[in-house]
């Protein structure tokens, strides 16, 4: 498997849109760092970028990447090599390239001008959402046969996770304000990857109003030790089981 | 070598293979004709493990190659059209094989020289030209002296100097008892290296048959004037 | 007039020393335990005690005199007594520990109480696990200095306050360091006195509780990591310089907590990490200059029921949100203050931003109505809700703005 995880992550390494996408958020970040009067605002244009940008580049370039790839792929499986590892080279490949990409990017200017916890959580969860949305991309790559359709597909997904998903949160929100609803929110926020990463860097950053109000359940559950380390496998599960059912379907389509 | 026994495959409604049977030994060197859409490449790709069979078997040196994948360190594949990551060299991409393929340690790279590749090694592959691409793949396919070669448009974008090393190339493997299986539609290319036809049309199998035996048949010489005979009966 | 009365006492006690005699107590002295000492003693006379353990039950002090402890010579209280009662004016406690009085849910047992006197001094003395540290009821003039109090009960109801002043005068409460009890100082109908460069930090309630007290002031202590931070409540004339408020964190929790106070000074505060850094409520005409917010869940947060509060020359900085509010009706006046979120310009150079501020987010409103919206903040959809706000301002308060933000923070 590793034979071919080098190869495909040299290539995606040497594509112009990675390396395009590496200097934006090396630029962006390192701009914010020197302009802005606090590293803390530094962190919060930061965090716009992870919530943003990341998700968006991660899910777009890894659909076409995966799209562009066909005939290869079909390559690859005339090859003796197992289906399974092809895939896992493509994931492990695209993922690599990308986080590599948002460390170098994003992550070492953050540890370099603000080297807090606020800063080391904030690149972990940027990690963490690019590899969760190569493996959405390929979900949405494996079901989908035309590659228009799939990159429209990338496209919806994306926009429900950072933009429809909170905006039908606030909904119900408001719709039950009289009810005990604090408890189910916390559910709830398992169900989007921003959105439990997002809580994850605000108990960091804004710790000191997450502590006021509604301060009591986030801080029982996010703040406590197993509350971080279970939101964090709730994150890890973002990736398995999203990449778990793309290889099974990899493994029975026609290619 | 390989035998295929009541293969069947739908692609939604549209039936590809009908229960496709056949049988071919090594030596052999077999030409996959019909019209398109007859479920050549289908069937092809079944036998690469690309398209999973809605039912019957495929066997390869008597033995089921379904979920296998090793027996296809005995099969060079040369596909219609190579698409390789824009940003790999070929020289790399070559690496990559011989990687995978590690346990092949006489490496055959009679068309790499052949077609002077080695030059080109530190291009990248979104640079090629059609032609250059296929001679990669050409070479690929050779490399690592498997006992079955499937060939999908061989010659197709290659200039005549480029094919004709290729049909010496698949004459000399031939020789040493290999087996061909070679899709085309441009037959006139292929009318000296072949020794049987298959025949495909609507999913399936019309007739498999020694070439020799075809030309009997239909009193022909040339297999193009033999096949369009045939196209003629059939469809009349 | 205060002054004079202070050096008056000084000569006074200077006359009395010069015939007064010194009795010791300690295991190999004539004098076994300090009561028998205090029986022996006459007024204004000094009572050395050496270290050891002394069980006195409850011992009462009745006489003007001065009690020295050698090295913290203990008074154990056994958990029943209150360990040391002063019935007498003129009374100084020096270098004692203190510990392990009584808890009772009927009286209020202390280490040290002082009932109804004046002048007494009680300084560097530890005082450790007593359910209240230093009690004074109707005290006047008294100097409490340099103690060290610690408690370890973890109910309010198990634990008493550090330093408990009720109905007291000119009282001084310098330099002590609290830590453990219910409140670390409280202060109820205490009037003219002043708390100053005390450490009180993790009490199970507040730092500092501070009622129906006026014309106090308290400048240049710490407060920090207490329950519910600091109440200062139903008082006037309060001054409030220089102290350091941080790490108040929880549900309700406060640097400052300000209800219905008026007439009153906050300048030159440090509030950081509180999960509010004031919470006002009730208030009127008070000024808070040259205050420092930083890093704080609000700022501040002022309730409609406000008015003719004054903020000029405050920084607000890295604060999650600068200012909250519950209403629309704005009678406060903000001015001149350094917001690090402001994004306007200076075009004309003066170092003063040329478009107001306006601190109340829009969100920081619907967090204020729909609190479980706080999982929200920071999402792209709120960020979209809060600049188009910035517009066109429908929910926040239109009154609530800063209209000369200055450029850089102010030099505290």
């Amino acid at each position: 498997m590793s034979k071919i995880i080098k190869y495909i992550l040299l290539d995606i390494l040497r594509n112009k849109i990675v390396v395009a996408y590496t200097l934006f958020l090396l630029a962006i970040s390192l701009t914010v760092f020197s302009l802005e009067d606090t590293p803390q605002k530094g962190l919060l244009s930061l965090l716009n970028l992870i919530l943003f940008i990341v998700p968006l580049v991660s899910i777009i370039f890894s659909t076409i990447y995966i799209y562009n790839s066909s005939e290869f792929i079909e390559l690859l499986v005339s090859q003796p090599l197992k289906r399974n590892s092809i895939w896992f080279s493509l994931f492990g490949g695209l993922a690599g390239a990308l986080t590599l990409a948002f460390i170098i990017g994003a992550g070492l200017p953050t540890l370099i001008f603000e080297h807090s916890t606020t800063g080391g959580a904030m690149v972990l969860m940027g990690a963490l959402i690019t590899i969760i949305f190569v493996a959405i991309a390929m979900l949405a790559t494996v079901k989908t046969r035309d590659k228009a359709k799939g990159i429209g597909l990338a496209i919806l997904l994306w926009l429900y996770f950072s933009l429809v998903f909170d905006g039908l949160v606030l909904f119900l929100l408001f719709q039950f304000a009289d009810y005990p609803i604090e408890k189910v929110m916390v559910g709830v926020s398992a169900l989007n990857p921003i959105d439990l990463g997002r809580i994850l860097i605000l108990l960091k950053m804004d710790v000191s109003a997450l502590m006021g109000y509604t301060g009591a359940i986030f801080k029982d559950f996010f703040g406590t030790q197993k509350g971080y380390i279970i939101s964090v496998i709730v994150l890890v599960l973002w990736i398995v089981l999203p990449f778990g059912y793309s290889i099974k379907k990899f493994n029975h389509k026609d290619l | 070598m390989i035998e295929a026994i009541n293969l069947n495959k739908n692609f939604g409604k549209l039936r590809v293979l009908n229960n496709v049977s056949f049988s071919s030994a090594n030596g052999e060197c077999i030409a996959l004709i019909g019209p398109n859409g007859c479920g050549k490449t289908t069937l092809i790709k079944c036998l690469l493990g690309m398209v999973v069979p809605d039912s019957g078997t495929l066997k390869f040196k008597n033995e089921n190659i379904a979920n296998g994948w090793q027996y296809r360190s005995q099969i060079g594949y040369m596909p219609q059209i190579g698409r390789y990551p824009e940003n790999m060299k070929i020289g790399q991409v070559m690496e990559m094989l011989a990687d995978i393929r590690a346990s092949v340690h006489q490496v055959d790279e009679d068309l790499i020289n052949a077609f002077a590749l080695k030059k080109l090694y530190h291009k990248r592959m979104g640079n090629l030209s059609g032609g250059t691409m296929q001679k990669v793949s050409a070479s690929i396919a050779f490399m690592f002296n498997p006992e079955a070669l499937i060939l999908d448009e061989p010659t197709a974008g290659l200039d005549p100097v480029a094919a004709e090393i290729l049909k010496e190339k698949i004459l000399t493997e031939k020789a040493k008892g290999k087996l061909f299986l070679i899709t085309s539609h441009i037959l006139s290319e292929l009318d000296d290296i072949v020794s049987h036809i298959v025949y495909m049309q609507d999913g399936s199998i019309i007739f498999y048959k020694p070439i020799n035996e075809l030309k009997n048949e239909v009193g022909e010489t040339k297999l193009t004037k033999a096949i369009a005979h045939f196209m003629n009966n059939t469809t009349t | 007039m205060r002054r004079k009365l202070i050096s008056l006492i000084g000569i006074g006690l200077l006359f009395y020393n010069s015939n007064a005699a010194t009795i010791k107590v300690g295991k190999t002295e004539v004098c076994k335990t300090i009561r028998s000492a205090i029986a022996k003693a006459a007024n204004n006379d000094t009572i050395m005690v050496l270290s050891g353990i002394y069980k006195e039950n409850n011992l009462v002090i009745d006489k003007p005199l001065t009690l020295i402890g050698i090295e913290y010579p203990i008074i154990d209280g056994e958990n029943k007594y209150e360990n040391i009662s002063i019935k007498a004016d003129n009374v100084t406690i020096d270098g004692f520990k203190v510990c392990n009085s009584g808890i009772s849910s009927i009286t209020d047992f202390a280490g040290i109480k002082i009932y109804n006197r004046h002048n007494a001094v009680i300084v560097n003395n530890i005082i450790e696990d007593c359910f209240f540290g230093i009690y004074a009821q109707f005290g006047i003039n008294c100097i409490i200095k340099n103690n060290k109090l610690t408690a370890h009960q973890v109910q309010e109801q198990r634990s008493g306050n550090g330093i408990h002043c009720w109905k007291s005068d000119s009282m001084q409460i310098v330099g002590n360091t609290i830590s453990g009890h219910r409140d670390g100082i409280y202060f109820e109908f205490v009037t003219n006195s002043i708390i100053w460069r005390n450490n009180s930090f993790k009490n199970i309630r507040y730092g500092l509780h501070f009622m129906f007290s006026n014309s106090d002031t308290y400048a240049a202590n710490i407060f920090e990591n207490n329950g519910a931070g600091v109440a200062v409540m139903f008082s006037n004339h309060v001054k409030m310089f220089h102290n350091y408020f941080k790490e108040n964190w929880g549900d309700g929790s406060y640097g400052i907590l300000l209800k219905e106070i008026s007439d009153s000074y906050i300048d030159g505060n440090d509030f950081e990490k509180n999960t509010i850094g004031i919470f006002v409520e009730g208030a009127s005409r008070i000024e808070m200059y040259n205050n420092s917010f930083k890093n704080n869940g609000w700022g501040l947060k002022i309730q409609a029921s406000c008015m003719d509060i004054t903020m000029k020359h405050n920084n607000f900085i890295g604060n999650t949100f600068d200012v909250g509010t519950n209403g629309s009706l704005v009678l406060n006046n903000f001015d001149y203050n350094y917001w690090d979120k402001y994004d306007g310009y200076d075009l004309n150079r003066d170092k003063v931003g040329d478009i107001p501020y306006r601190p109340v987010s829009m969100y920081s409103m619907i967090i204020e109505k729909y609190p479980p919206a706080m999982m929200l903040f920071r999402s792209l959809i709120t960020s979209l809700m809060d600049k188009s706000e910035k517009v066109v301002p429908s929910l926040t308060p239109e009154n609530l703005k800063d209209n000369h933000p200055l450029m850089k923070p102010k030099q505290l």
